[in-house]
């Protein structure tokens, strides 16, 4: 399920497009809006198509591939020209450069239909790892001393195979200090639809990762995937004093942004 | 035991509270991943291993038809006899006209899965045939009087007490927790036993068609008693355990006990090659291979869900799900549980009765990293889960048993309008815009009452969509 070549990065482009995530458009519009102007700042000019709306992974994983093609289909034309796609979640850039060459393999799709997906899958980039391999950034933390632990998010470290990049980023930043959690590379049990349909194991699941995550003793809890943070978060919330849980685009734009 | 869709929500909810339990889980898991990881990160180079073992099954399984001739000839050359079943009954018919015709009244047994596959313990004891299981976890789950929950470790779910308080109540032995006095117990009654089996019933790790050998990989010695002190020899394996050739065994077995124990090599390693000869001193007067399909070609017929008959059995991916954590074996009720029992038992059992269980994944991809020979479990956990709710009258090739039954009318029509609302923007930014402005207004304890809510906070929606954020750039 991983994509099996190694990644090629593009040189730095002149612009990109932005996919938001229905996650991101709904709950966290201020981190989407930091990873955008995050890449703005680095001269780079940003598309965001306001026709765009979701994926389609939430009826993809339950099984309905035609409502989700419906909905790709759509997604994918939004996106003609070929700068690369930008889309800060592990789990929604899976779903488009892991799963689209799926969804558009079978015989219900058209040969063409079948390399255009190819074609966009090969140019997203989830946004971590395009803000660390593409544009290389270089950044100046400017907030105090903070104690922060990375949850790396399923998807973003098993289906795109993006496990550095995060860290990187975070290491750039000179007043964070990263705080390790046990067993962080496990799943925090959100899983979409997973979440409710098996509430239960979910939030067995979620305890458990909130609970080794206060443990760590970090201040602040940064991922990539807006789900993960949902879930954790809402845990956290449910178990007394937390730590601060926010998407990484958005702890960074804080933590470097010129007062 | 039957998968059953409302048992597994009750059964595993009532597990995640079980304290002891999730306790006992965590220790044991904990510890043998821990052995797991340390023993492939002392390889040079694991995940070429892993490739190379991927290739080997992947190639055994391209050529399945014609390596099971072949293996059949070979056995049969060697003295071997070669039985066939089609279902589990065809299997325990099998073992039963032989435990007959040797006039068998206890069979010693272990190391097999397909036998609790086919419930074999069950179906000889109902025809007045003892049977008694030699692997020590095996042996502990019998006097539990329940079924494996691993499929390596059987009593994964028990702990040192919980053992204890069982061996003194039915063994009549004084209470002990120490561990080496208790497997003492454990030998004391099996060696007699071994001594007057009839017959050993064992499974098959690997089946060689170049040599006609089969292979058993165990720790105990339980396998290689099994296996040599009665006067007959049972093995029985499902088709998909045959493997071309010696030379595939190096890759295959390192792999196996690396994933399963975190061992360079396991204690014992049968080759089981032929019985007794002549002039020899020991050793079984016959051997017999019983070789089970029981949904295995449909499998097989699919060149997708075909990876699922690479599994080597080795544990590896219930080691790690977090599901499995969390749960335990046994509310899955099912032979094979965990995520390659996700997989392979709704295709065996049909996804009527077992589609259920392909929902209970986060599709995190844990279980697909650590398998030795990279089965893509969570892909194929989708593909059933699109099998499972496809429309039955869409007039497609349907795949097997079951397609379309875990299609529920209201669940159908939510994704319809969902996927409404989805492809036509102004509909998702007028639906969505509701929806944050709703939920706003939503009082906080309500939100306790659904699914989400009950054990976190709900999410807070953003006052203004990105979309809504984004508005007035260039190209929007």
């Amino acid at each position: 399920m991983t994509s099996a070549d190694p990644i090629r990065y593009p040189d730095k482009p002149e612009t990109v497009y932005f996919f938001g995530t229905c996650l991101v458009d709904n709950f966290y519009a201020q981190a989407g809006l930091a990873a955008v102007e995050l890449i703005e700042r680095e001269g780079v000019r940003v598309i965001f198509p306001q026709g765009q709306t979701c994926c389609g992974q939430p009826p993809f994983n339950s099984g309905y591939r035609d409502e989700a093609r419906r909905v790709a289909r759509a997604q994918m034309a939004l996106f003609p020209r070929p700068f690369p796609v930008v889309v800060p979640s592990g789990s929604c850039g899976a779903m488009f450069r892991v799963h689209y060459a799926e969804l558009f393999g079978g015989p219900d799709t058209a040969v063409s239909e079948q390399a255009q997906a190819r074609e966009f899958a090969a140019r997203v980039f989830e946004w971590s790892e395009f803000m660390h391999h593409v544009l290389r950034v270089r950044w100046e933390d400017r907030g105090p001393p903070v104690r922060v632990s990375y949850h790396p998010s399923c998807h973003l470290q098993r289906e795109l195979g993006v496990r550095r990049a995060p860290l990187a980023l975070l290491e750039q930043l000179s007043g964070v200090t990263l705080c390790p959690v046990e067993d962080a590379e496990e799943c925090c049990g959100f899983g979409g639809t997973f979440a409710v349909k098996q509430e239960p194991i979910s939030a067995a699941m979620v305890d458990d990762k909130a609970r080794k995550i206060v443990a760590g003793g970090a201040e602040v809890l940064v991922a990539c995937d807006a789900g993960c943070l949902m879930n954790i978060g809402g845990a956290l919330a449910r178990q007394g004093p937390a730590p601060r849980v926010l998407p990484l685009a958005q702890f960074i734009k804080e933590r470097v942004h010129e007062a | 035991m039957k998968p059953d869709a409302g048992r597994f929500k009750v059964d595993a909810a009532r597990a995640t509270l079980n304290a002891t339990l999730r306790q006992n889980l965590n220790h044991t898991l904990g510890l043998i991943r821990a052995r797991r990881d340390a023993a492939f990160e002392a390889l040079t180079a694991p995940e070429e291993l892993q490739e190379i073992g991927q290739a080997i099954k992947q190639e055994s399984l391209a050529r399945l038809p014609e390596l099971l001739e072949r293996l059949e000839d070979r056995l049969t050359a060697r003295g071997i006899q070669v039985h066939w079943a089609e279902t589990a009954d065809e299997a325990n018919a099998i073992v039963l006209e032989i435990a007959r015709r040797r006039g068998v009244q206890l069979v010693v047994k272990g190391k097999t899965m397909v036998s609790e596959e086919t419930e074999l313990n069950r179906f000889l004891q109902r025809h007045g045939i003892e049977v008694l299981e030699a692997d020590l976890g095996e042996y502990i789950v019998q006097l539990a009087q329940q079924p494996p929950s691993h499929i390596v470790a059987p009593a994964i779910h028990m702990n040192r007490r919980e053992i204890a308080d069982l061996f003194h109540e039915k063994l009549g032995e004084p209470y002990t927790v120490d561990i080496e006095a208790m497997t003492a117990m454990a030998r004391r009654v099996l060696r007699e036993k071994f001594k007057t089996a009839g017959m050993g019933v064992t499974g098959v790790n690997f089946a060689i068609a170049e040599t006609g050998t089969l292979c058993l990989v165990e720790n105990e010695g339980n396998g290689r008693m099994c296996t040599t002190a009665p006067p007959v020899h049972v093995a029985m394996m499902g088709l998909e355990k045959v493997v071309a050739n010696l030379s595939d065994l190096p890759t295959l077995n390192r792999l196996l006990t690396r994933s399963a124990t975190g061992q360079a090599i396991s204690t014992y390693f049968n080759w089981i090659s032929s019985p007794r000869r002549r002039g020899e001193k020991d050793g079984p007067e016959e051997v017999h291979v019983v070789i089970l399909d029981n949904g295995r070609s449909s499998v097989y017929s699919d060149g997708e869900l075909r990876d699922t008959l690479a599994c080597l059995r080795c544990g590896a991916c219930l080691n790690i799900c977090p599901v499995y954590a969390r749960i335990g074996g046994h509310a899955y009720r099912a032979v094979y549980m965990g995520p390659i029992g996700k997989i392979l038992t709704p295709q065996l059992a049909g996804l009527e009765t077992a589609g259920h269980l392909t929902g209970a994944s986060t599709l995190c991809g844990a279980c697909a990293e650590v398998c030795p020979v990279k089965i893509p479990i969570p892909d194929l956990l989708l593909r059933l889960r699109q099998e499972g709710s496809q429309p039955t009258a869409a007039g497609r090739a349907l795949f097997g048993p079951g397609a379309g039954s875990q299609r529920k009318p209201a669940e159908a029509m939510l994704w319809k309008g969902w996927q409404v609302l989805h492809d036509r923007p102004a509909y998702y930014r007028a639906a969505t815009a509701l929806a944050r402005a709703a939920a706003a207004l939503l009082p906080r304890r309500a939100a306790s009452l659904s699914p989400w809510g009950r054990r976190r906070e709900l999410p807070v929606p953003a006052r203004a969509s990105l979309h809504a954020l984004l508005r007035n750039r260039p190209g929007a």
